[in-house]
């Protein structure tokens, strides 16, 4: 066990969860008004259409797909039928086809945002950062996948990683099941951490508001005037807004935004 | 029965002169910041023509609205809450920002700071979506007055209804003109397609809203609303709509659309409706009962039991007696006010008189006199053209009501010249339209010559705040606001002292890519460009520090 081996598997991923964690308290408590997909479908769709929902699709099942390889211990699985030859066949089948429509549908989005005007414009430098990682974890566990399960050996990862990542989510990590994985693996799992590390601060936080209760609300909502008061800001002459329900007037989103920089407002 | 009130509007088209100054005051008011440059919370637009955005009344393209199932329910008619979850990820009735228009400025710095040339320096228009050069070739009015309509007018989802002779014959006939707002309708599409329940109709008055910090931008609430009257703010990935100047609304005073209009044809006022049987009305099997169902659901104010039920819903007495005096009651009451677009099962509370003045004016081009009853009568029937289009616009095809609209309003006039000029009262034109010659001039009252306090009746809200305070922060004209002539807080949404009419290139370009906090203190890293610290990211080290407002980017000070 080298200070190096520490740093990486033990510090490196509570270090990304709790960002993670802290992160997402923070954004959501400070910044809900800049919570949100940022869409940029109005600026162009001709690429989107294919895009996003390849990519989407994708992505879901990978993240599916890790749920199962890495959380689940693999007695369990042999328990209700899922033997090694069963599960391997699934993993690089179904993984590879998300892998393939995933990476195809990042190509296109990266694509589109470099290429359509509007939206190059509209991408922000943590847009950018945010798809470094998001390929760079993408490319590297697919690289890995191709590399050693389709094509090597066969790399057992659920005898390694997995009960590495639940030894870390009990607080008991074990460094030495990291010993030996292959350095595709490794990289693939230490963008990861940093793409985590990130997550709260770029756009990727609409992943946390997926509207599943949209199955389960009625279809009209009624709220009162007084449900979401809170104080109005001051006007530069100290007057209050009349409205108890700001956070329903855009523009005065955007009055707080000034207010806040021009130093009226204390 | 349950009561509840529901604050609307009614617009009478025969006034309105197509000036859009409400229009221009509401964007001031409301929209005047990045993000919004396209969108027109109130827009005017020429009948027939296309509207704004184009076609939005086509909706087998649009998808917005209701429809009937057969076994009788209303469903979205672009799917229920699964299809719309399934088509999240890229929403295939999205219309772009060219079905609106795309937003640019001019580079007036050229003007004022360009190398000495052989030519004068010209302003070039610039996309405000991409900083390029561009070609102006729409936007939110192009087809005003009929301008261009050989053209664009096939592309009038109403006129294509109608026959061929007719669209040749239209520029002879009429036009008029037809502002829109949102129409805070009673079955509300828009909050039905919200997946994340951000949108919502306010029990007190019935506005309907975005929450701006719970909308995530999954933009189905602006497909879903087949009036297109909830946009897409492209910088902040929010959605934003009409809020009726609820800030105004609750002290008392008028949306900014209706002080402001020119022709002083907008009337505002509360209707009580039972929301009980919102759902049934909208589900009638005939799109031309919607009408009707409508109305019967909407509530006589006079009532015992409706001001029992309006008691016991909690209304408060000074609204039920603002229902009363309601000029939208009246109005409706009389049924010269017709819906937009009823069958599209919202439900929709913004009404409008339909126009006399295109049958007048016929009639009086053909040497005819345009104020006497029994040709102007005749003529409602004759002119097919105008009546049928504005039965497509107001009732769903039916020509009937919108011919018992036309015919009181001609009767109006009629008996109105008979008192103002010759002095007598004609009750027999009144009673042709089934109304007495009192009830006539009453209607004449309030069409013709209302005040303020008759056109507006608007109670104020019942929190414990409003009293106390006077409508200043929200409204135009707080120092320094835009309605001063200032630099305002709604010109802009970064840096302070951006001249609000002056809509600089530079400025508008250094303030697309600069980085701001969305909330006081706060900072949103979102649109940080890692540049120096976020501003709000940490408090100020000093109390006496003075901030630098945004970044000074290119900005050339003249002086
Ligand atoms: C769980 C349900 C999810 C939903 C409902 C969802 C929905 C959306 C929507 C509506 C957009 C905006 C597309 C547009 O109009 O421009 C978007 C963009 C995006 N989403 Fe998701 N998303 C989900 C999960 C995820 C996940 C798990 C990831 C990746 C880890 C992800 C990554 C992205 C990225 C990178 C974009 C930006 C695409 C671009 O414009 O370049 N999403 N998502
Ligand atoms: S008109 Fe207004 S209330 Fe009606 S569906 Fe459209 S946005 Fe919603
Ligand atoms: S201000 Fe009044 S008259 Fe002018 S366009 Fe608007 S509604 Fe018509």
């Amino acid at each position: 066990m080298t200070a190096l081996q520490i740093i990486l598997w033990v510090a490196v991923p509570y270090a990304a969860i709790s960002v993670f964690i802290v992160g997402h308290i923070w954004r959501y408590r400070y910044d809900k008004f800049g919570w949100t997909t940022r869409s940029s479908q109005t600026y162009e769709n001709r690429l989107l259409r294919w895009g996003s929902p390849m990519f989407h699709l994708g992505i879901l099942m990978v993240i599916a797909g890790h749920a199962v390889g890495l959380l689940i211990p693999r007695e369990w699985l042999y328990a209700v039928g899922v033997n090694e030859e069963i599960y391997h066949f699934g993993a690089t089948t179904l993984g590879s086809f998300a892998a393939a429509l995933t990476l195809a549908g990042l190509a296109i989005l990266i694509y589109r945002r470099r290429t359509v005007g509007p939206v190059f414009l509209a991408t922000t430098v943590m847009d950018k950062v945010m798809y470094v990682f998001l390929a760079a974890a993408l490319g590297f566990g697919t690289a890995a996948t191709v590399v050693y399960q389709v094509f090597g050996g066969g790399f057992h990862y659920r005898e390694t990683i997995s009960p590495w990542i639940r030894s870390i989510l009990i607080f008991q990590p074990d460094v030495t099941l990291m010993e030996g994985v292959p350095l595709l693996f490794q990289l693939h799992v230490l963008s990861a951490w940093a793409l985590f590390a990130l997550w709260p601060f770029t756009r990727l936080v609409h992943v946390f508001s997926a509207p599943i209760g949209y199955l389960f609300r009625p279809y009209i909502v009624y709220r009162s005037r007084d449900a979401n008061r809170e104080p109005a800001p001051r006007a530069a002459d100290g007057t209050r807004c009349s409205s108890p329900t700001r956070s329903d007037c855009a523009a005065c989103r955007a009055q707080l935004r000034v207010t806040n920089r021009t130093g009226t407002v204390r | 029965m349950r009561v509840m009130a529901q604050m609307s509007m009614i617009m009478n088209l025969d006034k309105c002169i197509g000036c859009h100054t409400c229009s221009v005051t509401c964007k001031q008011a409301w929209t005047n910041r990045t993000g919004v440059e396209y969108v027109w919370f109130n827009n005017v637009e020429t009948r027939p023509g296309v509207g704004y955005p184009r076609g939005y009344e086509d909706q087998e393209k649009w998808g917005g609205g209701w429809v009937r199932t057969k076994r009788g329910r209303l469903k979205l008619r672009s799917g229920g809450r699964l299809a719309k979850l399934s088509r999240i990820f890229s929403n295939p009735k999205l219309p772009g920002i060219h079905d609106y228009y795309e937003p640019w400025t001019y580079d007036y710095d050229m003007l004022i700071n360009a190398p000495r040339t052989a030519h004068t320096p010209v302003a070039r228009p610039k996309s405000l979506l991409t900083g390029e050069d561009m070609k102006i070739s729409w936007s939110a009015n192009w087809d005003d007055n009929l301008g261009g309509s050989l053209e664009t007018m096939q592309d009038d989802p109403i006129l294509t209804k109608m026959s061929e002779e007719v669209q040749a014959e239209f520029e002879k006939a009429f036009m008029f003109y037809l502002p829109r707002i949102c129409e805070h309708c009673l079955n509300p599409s828009c909050v039905a397609s919200c997946p994340s329940g951000a949108m919502y109709k306010r029990e007190e008055d019935g506005i309907v809203l975005v929450d701006q910090d719970q909308c995530r931008g999954w933009r189905m609430c602006v497909s879903g609303c087949p009036y297109k009257k909830v946009y897409f703010n492209h910088r902040t990935g929010k959605a934003e709509k009409c809020t009726f100047c609820y800030p105004r609304i609750e002290v008392g005073l008028p949306t900014v659309c209706s002080e402001t209009c020119v022709g002083r044809l907008r009337y505002l006022g509360l209707v009580l409706y039972d929301a009980d049987r919102v759902s049934e009305a909208a589900s009638v099997e005939d799109d031309k009962a919607l009408l009707q169902a409508q109305r019967d659901i909407i509530l006589d104010p006079h009532d015992p039991a409706v001001i029992e039920g309006a008691r016991a819903g909690g209304i408060p007495e000074d609204w039920i007696e603002a229902a009363q005096r309601s000029p939208i009651w009246k109005l409706m009451q009389y049924e010269v006010a017709l819906p937009l677009h009823p069958e599209y099962r919202t439900m929709p509370m913004v009404w409008y008189i339909p126009p006399l003045s295109p049958v007048v004016d016929v009639v009086t081009g053909s040497g005819n006199d345009g104020e006497d009853a029994r040709t102007l009568f005749a003529a409602i029937d004759k002119l097919r053209i105008p009546i049928g289009y504005l039965a497509e616009l107001f009732t769903a095809g039916d020509v009937a009501p919108v011919d018992a609209s036309l015919r009181r309003l001609a009767a109006m006039r009629s008996y109105m010249r008979g008192v103002s000029i010759d002095d007598v009262r004609d009750e027999r034109i009144a009673n042709a339209v089934g109304m007495t010659g009192t009830e006539i001039e009453e209607m004449y009252r309030l069409l013709a010559i209302a005040k303020y306090e008759e056109r507006y009746v608007i109670p104020s809200a019942h929190t414990e705040q409003a009293h106390a305070l006077e409508e200043m922060a929200c409204s135009l004209d707080f120092e320094g606001g835009p309605g001063m002539g200032g630099a305002g807080p709604f010109g802009s949404s970064s840096g302070p002292s951006v001249p609000v009419a002056v809509e600089n290139f530079h400025i508008l370009a250094d303030r697309q890519t600069a980085d701001r906090p969305s909330t006081p203190g706060r900072v949103n890293l979102l649109n940080w460009d890692g540049n120096g610290d976020a501003d709000g990211l940490f408090p100020p080290t000093g109390m006496t520090e003075v901030r630098t407002p945004g970044k000074p980017g290119k900005r050339k000070e003249d002086g």
